[in-house]
């Protein structure tokens, strides 16, 4: 599987503080890969440095063996990085349809465009002229999984997909990953649910105080392996 | 009274001009531009100076009007409005509202003592040819200004094309997107500093416009603008922030009032407008129409 993504000794920081403390990641294409971790453990930062919303050194993050550490956001969803944010922080004043349209604008030539979401997601063509945040919590993650679809990316980084959503929910929203995955897709999720985690990925990194605290093949780790690296116990 | 009640709509659409670049800047920026008076003073003595030159230079009256004048001026005005906020202005923007309100208040201080320097203290006004004077009749025997009259139409026309840009195009929605959360927009693929410095570009051109119909409906001078920005900000407050529909109505609500009260009393005008304000800032501090958040 030929590396797609990859970082190495990647740090961070707010300000002062540091939020990474040297990651060494990486993903290959056609991947799904789970990154889970206690509030804190710097998965939402990690997600941060590489679409360059928190800046690092060039050469800490490749993406096709380019160095992209110190590019701005706007150039690396160019390259083909989109996120999926935790939160899911679609535009307020943008209705779903122009929340999607957004998401196209520095658009990369691929198989998603608008029509093709609305079969991928069919609720968002009933209500496409709502106010995105007008809709449900689940509605509003698939728009947001949209929005980011519509670059075209070659990953795909989810940010917290199941974060505030009831179980049926978020069953629904992971029940598309297939479909998205199997255009050729990479994925990295990140994620607070271990099982869910384990279930959709074929790798697991485990994040701790901002270190990488455990990693493998997800079917390979053992429960009490994850626990330990989870909560540092 | 009708007659009080036309002038009143009339005189608040020349507001409304003053306070849609204002309007403008805040819905997309949060930024308040405390200078916006004075530009739209700089850009009426732009359109003095210019047709001075023109004047010097020879060329025919017919080709001297402020009609004309505005074809140069107005991308000048977007030129100028794009560098500022690229430039200078863009730098100020972030949490803190405060760093932009100080440097657009000593635009405000620089812009009036150069007109000074420049001008004098002395109120000038933009040639119009007689449009000015010239009225239509309308039954009952009341009598519309032609000059006012065409102000109101500039200003309906800039409140409906500036709304049609919002929600119809694709510039709009990238005026709200950056709007709403700058950072998700960036990543996006936006350039947000490129994205606040066409909305500045777009309300310099309506300030130029404004400041181009001052000249031409009354005599300026340097120290106007801190009225001028009074008007703009109390049509923008009682419109409610963000909402071009909403300046309008809000000037339109300031010229009614101010004109119904100057015709109480001559000193009673000004008051009663800023009356108006008060109340909509007591009982509705967001305005009777807002569209931004906080």
């Amino acid at each position: 599987m030929a590396e797609l993504l990859r970082t190495t000794a990647l740090t961070a920081h707010y300000g002062d503080a540091q939020a990474l403390f040297g990651i060494d990641f990486e993903v290959g294409e056609g991947e799904v890969v789970a990154v889970i971790g206690a509030n804190g453990a710097g998965k939402s930062t990690f997600m941060k440095a590489l679409t360059g919303l928190v800046r690092s050194k060039p050469a800490q993050i490749h993406f096709k063996g380019e160095p992209i550490g110190a590019l701005p956001p706007g150039e690396i969803v160019r390259r083909g990085i989109a996120l999926v944010p935790e939160g899911r922080r679609l535009f307020a004043s943008l209705s779903v349809e122009e929340n999607l349209l957004m998401g196209g604008f520095a658009r990369r030539a691929g198989p998603w465009h608008v029509q093709r979401l609305f079969e991928l997601f069919p609720i968002l063509e009933q209500k496409r002229r709502e106010p995105a945040t007008a809709l449900s919590g689940g509605q509003q993650q698939m728009v947001a999984i949209g929005r980011a679809l519509m670059s075209n990316p070659t990953l795909l980084l989810c940010d917290e997909l199941s974060l505030g959503l009831a179980p049926i929910v978020i069953k629904e929203i992971y029940d598309a990953l297939p479909r998205i995955c199997s255009e050729g897709m990479t994925v990295v999720i990140v994620e607070q649910d271990v099982a869910m985690a384990q279930q959709v990925s074929r790798r697991l990194y485990c994040f701790q105080e901002g270190r990488v605290s455990l990693h493998g093949e997800s079917a390979q780790l053992q429960r009490t392996q994850i626990s330990q690296a989870y909560f540092g116990v | 009274m009708i007659e009080t009640l036309l002038q009143g709509l009339l005189l608040g659409g020349l507001y409304c001009l003053f306070a849609l670049g204002q309007s403008l800047m805040f819905g997309v920026m949060r930024l308040t531009n405390t200078a916006q008076g004075d530009f739209i003073i700089l850009a009426a003595f732009t359109a003095i100076a210019g047709l001075s030159v023109l004047a010097t230079l020879g060329v025919p009256r017919s080709m001297a009007t402020p009609l004309w004048l505005a074809l140069p001026l107005l991308p000048l005005a977007f030129g100028f409005g794009y560098a500022l906020q690229r430039f200078v202005l863009n730098g100020t923007l972030g949490r803190d509202p405060l760093p932009s309100l100080v440097v657009t208040f000593g635009l405000a201080i620089v812009i009036q003592n150069l007109l000074l320097e420049l001008f004098s203290a002395d109120p000038r006004s933009i040639p119009t040819g007689g449009l000015n004077i010239q009225s239509l009749a309308l039954p009952g025997g009341l009598a519309i200004g032609v000059l006012p009259l065409l102000i109101f139409g500039v200003a309906l026309a800039a409140t409906a094309s500036l709304q049609w840009l919002f929600t119809r195009t694709a510039l709009g929605r990238a005026f709200r997107a950056v709007s709403d959360d700058r950072e998700i927009a960036e990543l996006m693929g936006l350039d947000s500093n490129r994205i606040y410095a066409l909305a500045t570009a777009i309300a310099f051109v309506l300030i130029a416009l404004a400041g181009v119909l001052q000249g031409m409906r009354t005599t300026v001078s340097p120290s106007d603008g801190p009225l001028l920005l009074l008007f703009a900000f109390e049509a923008v407050i009682i419109g409610g922030m963000g909402s071009f529909w909403g300046t309008l109505v809000g000037a339109l609500l300031l010229g009614l009032t101010q004109q119904i009260g100057f015709r109480l009393d001559p000193g009673w005008g000004l008051w009663a407008g800023h009356i108006v304000f008060l109340i909509v800032l007591v009982l509705r501090p967001q305005g009777l129409f807002p569209k931004t958040r906080g």
